[in-house]
């Protein structure tokens, strides 16, 4: 039997999680499902003049696996330029979280970075795209 | 009662372990069941001794290989009373069915106005096809709600089933909440005012007897996969002046009587609907699903899963802080849908799995009911005619090892 994937580390973050909750100002802010258990994570991010990650938060519900993945993520990413951002690869924070994940779990693992990069892409509505071009 | 240790040896896969050492404990049987050996041999026989294409050869087996899938055909009427096999289409699945009454019967009956009712616990094989016909004809699709402990809110039926409304589809038993809908009543409400009425029995045919005559629905849908049988077969039954009326689904061979390159027309029932080689196998497989059942007798399966649900029911309100959905043992088919306060379903889901016990977790294709229910997800435990008392023991087992491990 292999319990693995329920590391403490992964339980801790998921009762305590790090970055949960929403930013007053941020720069921009995503959110989006994950169609095959309707879980949703929302991530606010908030730029320095020089196009750092300031400030982060995220929110939404899932299972330990999402959770700890956007608490892990969320930390890992502060202080990183906006491209630094743009090519935080899947398989960093699959260490990051540093178990080995089925096929169906690894798609919980990774929501959170889906919507950090669409945020980061620009996929939100244009309003606050414009803010993201040009961060006051 | 059904001997379960004597169903248990009729299914090569419950003889496999889940993982080295660990037996498997499969409680998923509501998104598909497994299937006995005379199943999986009649299919194999198919295949090594009379595959040829059906209806269209002289040789011997392609005669063989007919009479085998149109035998099928015939028992599987038999099986929910179907005054005729010729009322009886094979579909790939319930989805096909009701794709294939939205297409055919919709869009040359319906007219802007018109509407459409379902309810809000329906699977979204019958909310789909409904809502892509709307939007085709500019019918209007409304839905009967249902109650906190998801029995149907019938008080709102009179205002919602109306002399507008063409067609009534609901399910027999909801695959979240368990209900048994009071099916004959709300057919006898369609008819009342001049609507037709199509029953979901994806999540009924294969527990409890079904009699198509005795409900008078107008349609039918169920998939083969669910009751014994292989995918890629399901069945649309429909009343024979209805479907005479309708015009084709698809086009292509064996549908047709007569082609000419300037127009065809269409063969009888019920290959007017059964365009192109079919799924031989698999109707040929459904049929020994069938027999199956029969053989056990659905008085016995429905017997049988009455007592093992109602004994999981009683299991599973013993763990702290686990929610069921879905109304008492009473008036529910075979499915557990749960929530467990501080612990997700999809880690539910794995970690039961670790323990050999496989169960669904998330929405089970029924995001109106769940979003109703103020809940993004649950975990559910289906239970069939192999399921043990000592299987739903581990669940319990398994779920509190599963609390602990989340310090619940
Ligand atoms: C109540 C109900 N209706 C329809 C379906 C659709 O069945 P299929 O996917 O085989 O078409 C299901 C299966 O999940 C179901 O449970």
């Amino acid at each position: 039997m292999d319990e693995s994937i329920y590391r403490e580390q992964i339980i801790d973050l998921y009762e305590h999680p790090l970055n949960r909750g929403h930013l007053e100002t941020a720069d921009w802010s995503y959110e989006e499902d994950n169609p095959l258990c309707g879980d949703v994570i929302r991530i606010d991010v908030k730029l320095d003049e020089n196009q750092r990650v300031a400030d982060v938060a995220w929110s939404g519900e899932g299972c330990a696996i999402s959770q700890a993945a956007a608490s892990l993520l969320t930390e890992e990413i502060k202080g990183k330029t906006l491209e630094e951002v743009r090519s935080f690869d899947k398989d960093e924070l699959l260490e990051l979280i540093g178990v080995k994940l089925s096929m169906a779990r690894v798609k919980c693992a990774l929501l959170s970075l889906k919507v950090l990069k669409a945020g980061a892409y620009g996929m939100p509505d244009p309003e606050e795209m414009r803010k993201f071009d040009n961060p006051q | 009662m059904l001997d379960v240790n004597k169903i248990r040896a009729d299914f090569p896969i419950l003889q496999d372990e889940a993982y080295p050492g660990v037996p498997l404990v499969y409680l998923d049987s509501a998104a598909s069941s497994q299937k006995p050996l005379p199943v999986i041999e009649a299919m194999n026989h198919y295949y090594r001794h009379t595959n040829a294409n059906v209806h269209r050869g002289i040789h011997r087996l392609s005669e063989e290989a007919t009479n085998a899938y149109e035998g099928a055909r015939e028992r599987i009427a038999r099986f929910i009373n179907a005054a005729d096999a010729a009322e009886v289409i094979y579909v790939r699945n319930a989805t096909e069915a009701f794709n294939l009454v939205a297409y055919s019967w919709g869009r040359a009956n319906l007219q802007p106005g018109d509407e459409m009712l379902i309810t809000a616990m329906e699977h979204h094989a019958n909310i789909v096809p409904w809502q892509i016909l709307a939007e085709q004809t500019g019918a209007v699709l409304r839905h009967l709600p249902f109650l906190p402990d998801g029995r149907l809110d019938l008080a709102q039926l009179p205002q919602l089933l109306t002399e507008k409304t063409r067609l009534f589809s609901f399910t027999a038993v909801s695959n979240v909440f368990g209900t048994v809908n009071p099916v004959k009543q709300l057919i006898e409400a369609a008819h009342q005012v001049g609507a037709l009425a199509m029953v979901d029995a994806a999540q009924a045919v294969p527990h409890m007897p079904v009699d198509v005559q005795a409900w008078n629905c107008d349609f039918l849908a169920f998939s083969g996969h669910k009751m014994c049988g292989p995918t890629g077969i399901g069945i649309l039954y429909g009343k024979r002046h209805i479907l005479e009326a309708m015009p084709p689904f698809m086009g292509g061979g064996d549908m047709i009587r007569r082609v000419t390159l300037e127009g065809s027309t269409w063969a009888d029932l019920p290959h007017k609907f059964e365009a192109g080689t079919p799924a031989i196998a698999a109707g040929i497989g459904l049929g020994a699903a069938v027999d199956y059942l029969t053989h056990l007798g659905m008085e016995n399966v429905h017997a049988y899963e009455q007592y093992i649900t109602n004994y999981a029911l009683e299991a599973l309100s013993e763990v702290d802080n686990l929610q069921i959905l879905g109304p008492s043992a009473a008036q529910r088919g075979g499915v557990a849908a749960f929530t467990i306060q501080g612990l997700h379903p999809h880690d539910i889901a794995e970690l039961l799995d670790k323990d050999g016990i496989a169960i669904r977790a998330g929405h089970h294709c029924a995001m109106p009911l769940h979003q109703l229910s103020g809940i993004n997800s649950t975990a559910r435990a289906s239970f069939y005619i192999h399921t043990t008392t000592e299987e739903v023991d581990k669940l319990v087992i398994s779920l509190n090892r599963a609390k602990k491990i989340f310090r619940l």
